[in-house]
């Protein structure tokens, strides 16, 4: 416990001095602070700093955080986003083994259904002659968001941070933003899974509990933004594949690596997947060039089924041919 | 010196005996209509109680066959308001026996089309929503605006086309119906008199209403074009859409016209009144519009063919792959027939005529499946799953369930209309008769 929490506390740090943490004391989460923690206890009186949804540094209590990391943010609150903050991530595909590391991740932090993928692992190949990568794609928070101009009913919003959310308790399940997305980020509760059935109070920043016949995504995790976390794909990630950071602070971080955003992009030759579409995506890519894996890398310990996912992509249809 | 129509106006007495007299024959077709609504209702209360997951919709194909029926009798329903309200306003000559079905094909499919939308809602507790938290950006918003206007105003054009005959039953002394039925005449006459005044002023307002839905049902299916061809899918993200669906719904709606021609011809024995000529005129409007239908419809896959964007390539692949026969049919024999058929007039016969407006309604059905479905299962990013119902869409019982539900209460509603009003609007079929024989005398005096 000591151990796991002097970690939390490690990554923490790390990414206080980086300047991404978020904050803790949202207007809402900051009263749910004051009703539930009482004045620092003598003796453990250490204190963190943290950052108010308006911008300004606090010291609380290390109890205050200690409480699940859960600072409630309720729905309404959850429709402003971070102040000052403009998420970016970016995915490096030269890395990338498809160890499905980011998928499992995320799929236990938002209590999805193994048939529900916030995070995707496609198998690519842009051309006959082309070679084939692996390319994760979450959702890509896109800055002119087709799936939130379509929602009748405003479930699904575009935050000042750069974050498209979900609010699973407005949505009423038309479907028009899953037509709606280019990029097939969304998904659909098509029945109640097992899975939903936790016992914490909803936030669209958790996406938890997921509730059926609404549409949920990749959310970004503002939830563990706010407490100066990676988000689950990215902290997962045993390859550093996935970045992520702030666009104004021109600054991303793998979790051990940190980086200047704009040198990176420039550097690397950075693109957004589709962009032409006019999306303007808040994800973007490093070309898969001078590669750490082969790309059959990815097809080794692979569960059966998610192998065969596969299949029919153009690569292993032409392998198959030749053996 | 030949008459240039034949015809005598029916009598109302011709029909007080259908509306007075409920046959066993008659009762078991509203049970079994019942018992086919009922298994669709089951169907419904399945889905609200499992989930969605009994239906054949993944989240690839978020939208299957509810969708489809939705925009078929939509469709339907506008090419109803278009054909009558352009009947009435150019005050075509043959139009006498094909008002009312108009009418009634228009209100009709536009009380079950958006009920299958709704059925596509994965939470319908929430669906005041729509109302409370409106987003006007949102082309479903315009649609709930549109089809709730399209709704009032067909109701009203309806109603009004029905007033005369209900006044006149009102004042029949000796029709024979229960008293709650005669309360049902009174309350919906609205106290017309048929005085001269009021029935200029309502001949006026029919005119102003006809030409407002026209223009509205215009409006009302180009919104539905636009909730596909507003998004960026391939397949979809087309700028002729709007244009494109509302040609192929008066196309469809001239179809399913003839089909109830024949229909009601047959069972209310309106041979006399709905003759061959009826018939050849539609069908040549079915033979002109299949023909529009059929350029739109070449336009919009030439271009998707010629340029050869790969993700179009991909969807005409699928297209031409996996749904060979059904393309075929729904976009060459589904037009040719209606062309080939009315357009030599030696083929030209009631049953000719019927049996080629069939099947350009089957096949206006399928295009809609073949625009819908499809090019759901082409995504921009090609999918990648090993769940069959992720990566092919197929309707399940429940779907097929609620769909037969939707005929069978397509059929109910107009069976209950027959009980409260003529299938000939009587009224205004003796209007073109003076008019006629007006006329007439005119030439004879000439």
């Amino acid at each position: 416990m000591s151990d796991e929490l002097q970690n939390k506390e490690n990554s923490r740090r790390k990414f206080l001095r980086y300047g991404l943490l978020a904050g803790a004391g949202a207007v809402a989460g900051h009263t749910l602070l004051k009703a539930t923690t009482p004045e620092p206890e003598a003796g453990s009186g250490e204190m963190v700093k943290v950052l108010t949804t308006d911008g300004k540094l606090v010291e609380i209590p290390k109890s205050a955080m200690k409480a699940g990391d859960a600072f409630f943010i309720d729905r309404e609150e959850a429709r402003k986003g971070i102040p000052n903050r403009k998420f970016v991530m970016v995915i490096d595909l030269a890395k990338c083994a498809n160890a499905r590391a980011c998928t499992e991740a995320c799929q236990k932090g938002h209590h999805l259904p193994a048939s529900q993928e916030f995070m995707r692992v496609y198998l690519m190949q842009d051309g006959k002659n082309t070679a084939p990568y692996w390319f994760p794609k979450p959702c890509y928070h896109c800055d002119k968001p087709q799936c939130v101009s379509v929602c009748p009913v405003g479930a699904t919003y575009k935050r000042t941070d750069g974050i498209v959310l979900v609010d699973n308790e407005r949505c009423i399940g038309c479907k028009f933003c899953m037509t709606g997305c280019p990029y097939s980020a969304r998904v659909f509760a098509w029945e109640h899974y097992p899975e939903y059935d936790v016992d914490v109070p909803y936030s669209p920043e958790t996406s938890v509990p997921g509730q059926e016949g609404t549409v949920s995504k990749c959310d970004f995790c503002p939830d563990l933004l706010r407490v100066g976390k990676l988000p689950y794909c990215a902290s997962a990630c045993p390859m550093g594949v996935i970045y992520f950071g702030d666009m104004y602070e021109d600054i991303v971080t793998n979790g051990s690596e940190t980086v200047r955003f704009s040198e990176l992009i420039r550097d690397r030759g950075g693109y957004t997947h589709m962009g032409n579409l006019g999306t303007k995506p808040s994800v973007y890519y490093l070309p898969p060039v001078n590669r750490q894996f082969p790309v059959d890398r990815g097809f080794d310990g692979l569960d059966p089924e998610i192998a065969a996912r596969y299949d029919k992509t153009p690569y292993v249809q032409k392998k198959k041919n030749q053996q | 010196m030949s008459k240039p129509f034949e015809y005598s106006a029916p009598k109302l007495e011709e029909f007080t005996h259908d509306i007075e007299h409920t046959s066993r024959r008659w009762l078991l077709w509203v049970l079994l209509l019942v018992c086919i609504i009922g298994l669709g209702i089951f169907a419904l209360v399945m889905q609200i109680v499992k989930g969605h997951v009994i239906t054949g919709m993944r989240d690839n194909v978020v939208w299957g066959i509810y969708i489809v029926n939705f925009v078929f009798l939509m469709g339907v329903s506008y090419a109803g308001a278009l054909l009558s309200g352009s009947l009435q306003l150019f005050r075509t000559k043959w139009r006498g026996p094909i008002l009312r079905f108009a009418e009634l094909i228009t209100i009709i499919s536009l009380c079950i089309g958006p009920l299958y939308i709704l059925l596509c809602i994965g939470r319908l507790d929430r669906l005041p929503f729509l109302l409370m938290y409106p987003r006007i950006q949102s082309p479903i918003t315009w649609d709930v605006i549109a089809i709730s206007t399209d709704l009032v105003g067909c109701f009203i054009f309806l109603w009004m086309a029905l007033l005369r005959d209900i006044a006149r039953l009102r004042d029949k002394a000796d029709l024979r119906v229960p008293r709650w039925r005669k309360a049902v005449y009174r309350f919906l006459a609205l106290n017309y008199q048929d005085t001269p005044e009021q029935r200029k002023r309502l001949k006026f307002t029919k005119d102003v209403m006809a030409a407002m839905i026209i223009a509205i049902a215009i409006i009302v299916y180009s919104v539905l074009a636009w909730i596909f061809s507003l998004t960026l899918q391939p397949g979809w993200d087309s700028t002729i859409f709007g244009p494109y669906f509302v040609i192929a719904a008066v196309y469809s709606g001239t179809g399913v016209l003839i089909v109830l021609m024949a229909i009601y011809r047959k069972i209310y024995r309106l041979e006399r009144y709905i003759t061959r000529k009826h018939f050849v005129h539609v069908g040549i409007v079915l033979m002109v519009l299949a023909m529009f239908f059929a350029y739109f419809t070449f336009s919009e896959y030439l271009t998707r063919w010629y340029g050869q964007k790969e993700v179009d390539g991909r969807y005409l692949s699928h297209l031409y792959n996996d749904y060979f026969w059904l393309f075929i049919f729904a976009n060459y024999i589904s037009i040719l027939a209606p062309i080939i058929v009315i357009g030599i007039p030696r083929f030209r016969s009631i049953k000719t005529i019927v049996t080629v407006a069939v099947i350009s309604v089957v096949g206006l059905w399928l295009n809609r499946y073949l625009i819908i479905v499809p090019t759901l299962e082409v995504p921009y990013l090609p999918i990648q799953d090993t769940r069959e119902a992720w990566v092919d869409y197929q309707g399940t019982w429940v779907e097929l369930l609620l769909s037969i539900g939707g005929i069978g209460s397509v059929a109910l509603l107009f069976t209950l209309f027959g009980k409260l009003v003529p299938p000939l609007d009587v009224s205004e079929m003796e209007d073109i008769e003076a008019e006629m024989l007006e006329k007439e005398k005119k030439l004879v005096n000439a």
